[in-house]
């Protein structure tokens, strides 16, 4: 799959950038989990946004999915895993896929998460972010999802399916949970093991497992892109919502307060625009 | 040179060489790995004659990946002297692998 600009995250920044690369004649595939992923679904209502007030703000996103739709740009489902540039392309993962993208605009929302304790460390001896990579390594085992998004519910399901033994993490149970599956509340998680993952606290309670998938609704950016510059823990940008890498802009709460939809629309058309713009330079050369 | 296919004996053979060798443990349902492959072939051929490059499918080999605690793909794992001195995981970009390779060379 090949587009012109590759978008990553389906909030008003992200949507607002496919609308603006649409009326500039670029392709554009807006990649997100589910709608419920981002901040502005959980808004009860929004006041201040122009010309539309009193809107909760999963009517707002709703509207706006509508519009980027109408103009042609295309939504897949998923999580950007990561982001290789080469040769003046970008390869996105994205789940089992791979997306081909000529720019690149950020638009993951806030990463508000840190990382738990123990992830880093025992990253690719236990832990995993990708279920469809890596579940079959896991068969026959104990593994623990951590839900942090719309779609963990299925990705769950699917490593039930391939024969993990699976017990699922939130807050609270989602709906969407197989009925057979196990489920435990918690807040706090550690990831516990010397050189490979031997179990987990949750909240408190010691549970042995043998992996960790831990699926959050996108990953950080500075992990899709480990040379992208930070500005006091958000992405770093000009006044062309431009990084530090060519051809990858960045719009919305992951570029910094306020975290405001109007703010984010705008960011996301200057970025949607700017990354029109870059491709015609590219191609002029 | 080509980036080799390793089978168990093949990459034995290899490893125990003692020369630096570079092994990218992938699986062709994983995109992330498949998205690595044109780096691992671009490094294939720019150390061709001064490290070995090369894949073990992990589907065909599953043995090499429990042997190596492989539990997330794509993992790099770098042998020297017949055993493992460093490994990454996940997808990183072209010069973190090349870094390795000439520190070691």
């Amino acid at each position: 799959m090949r587009y012109d600009i590759a978008i990553v995250g389906g909030g008003p920044a992200g949507l607002s950038a496919a609308v603006q690369a649409r009326q500039r004649g670029k392709t554009a595939a807006v990649i997100s989990g589910g709608s419920a992923d981002s901040s502005l679904w959980k808004a009860h209502r929004v006041d201040n946004y122009l010309g539309l007030p009193q809107c909760s703000g999963a009517e707002l996103l709703r509207h706006f999915e509508a519009h980027a739709q109408a103009m042609g740009a295309e939504r897949l489902t998923g999580r950007v895993l990561s982001i290789m540039p080469m040769e003046g392309v970008f390869y996105l993962s994205v789940g089992s896929d791979v997306v081909e993208a000529g720019a690149v605009v950020l638009a993951p929302g806030v990463a508000r998460a840190a990382k738990f304790p123990g992830e880093e460390a025992l990253l690719g001896r236990g832990v995993s972010y990708c279920a469809t990579c890596d579940g079959m390594f896991y068969r026959g085992k104990e593994v623990i999802v951590v839900g942090k998004a719309e779609q963990a519910p299925e990705e769950a399901a699917y490593l039930q399916g391939i024969g993990c033994h699976v017990t699922y993490v939130s807050d609270t149970r989602p709906a969407q949970l197989p009925d057979d599956m196990v489920f435990v509340p918690a807040k706090r998680i550690e990831i516990l093991g010397e050189g490979q993952v031997t179990g987990v606290r949750l909240d408190g309670e010691t549970q042995r497992c043998d992996g960790v998938f831990i699926l959050r609704a996108a990953m950080a950016p500075t992990d899709l892109l480990p040379e992208l510059k930070l500005n006091g823990g958000f992405i770093a940008v000009d006044r062309d919502m431009a990084t530090n890498l060519p051809g990858v802009f960045a719009a919305g709460d992951c570029t910094g307060q306020p975290l405001q939809v109007s703010k984010a629309v705008g960011e996301g058309m200057l970025a949607g625009h700017r990354a029109a713009e870059y491709l015609d330079r590219m191609e002029s050369k | 040179m080509a980036v080799i296919h390793f089978s168990e004996e093949g990459f034995d053979k290899a490893v125990s060489a003692g020369g630096l060798v570079m092994v990218d443990f992938w699986a062709s349902w994983c995109g992330p790995c498949r998205m690595l492959a044109p780096v691992i072939d671009a490094l294939a051929e720019k150390y061709e004659g001064k490290a070995i490059v090369g894949k073990v499918d992990v589907d065909a080999e599953s043995a090499l990946a429990r042997r190596f605690g492989v539990m997330s793909i794509p993992t790099v794992i770098f042998f020297q002297n017949g055993a493992e001195v460093e490994r990454k995981v996940g997808v990183m970009p072209q010069q973190a692998y090349a870094d390795v390779l000439d520190a070691r060379l």
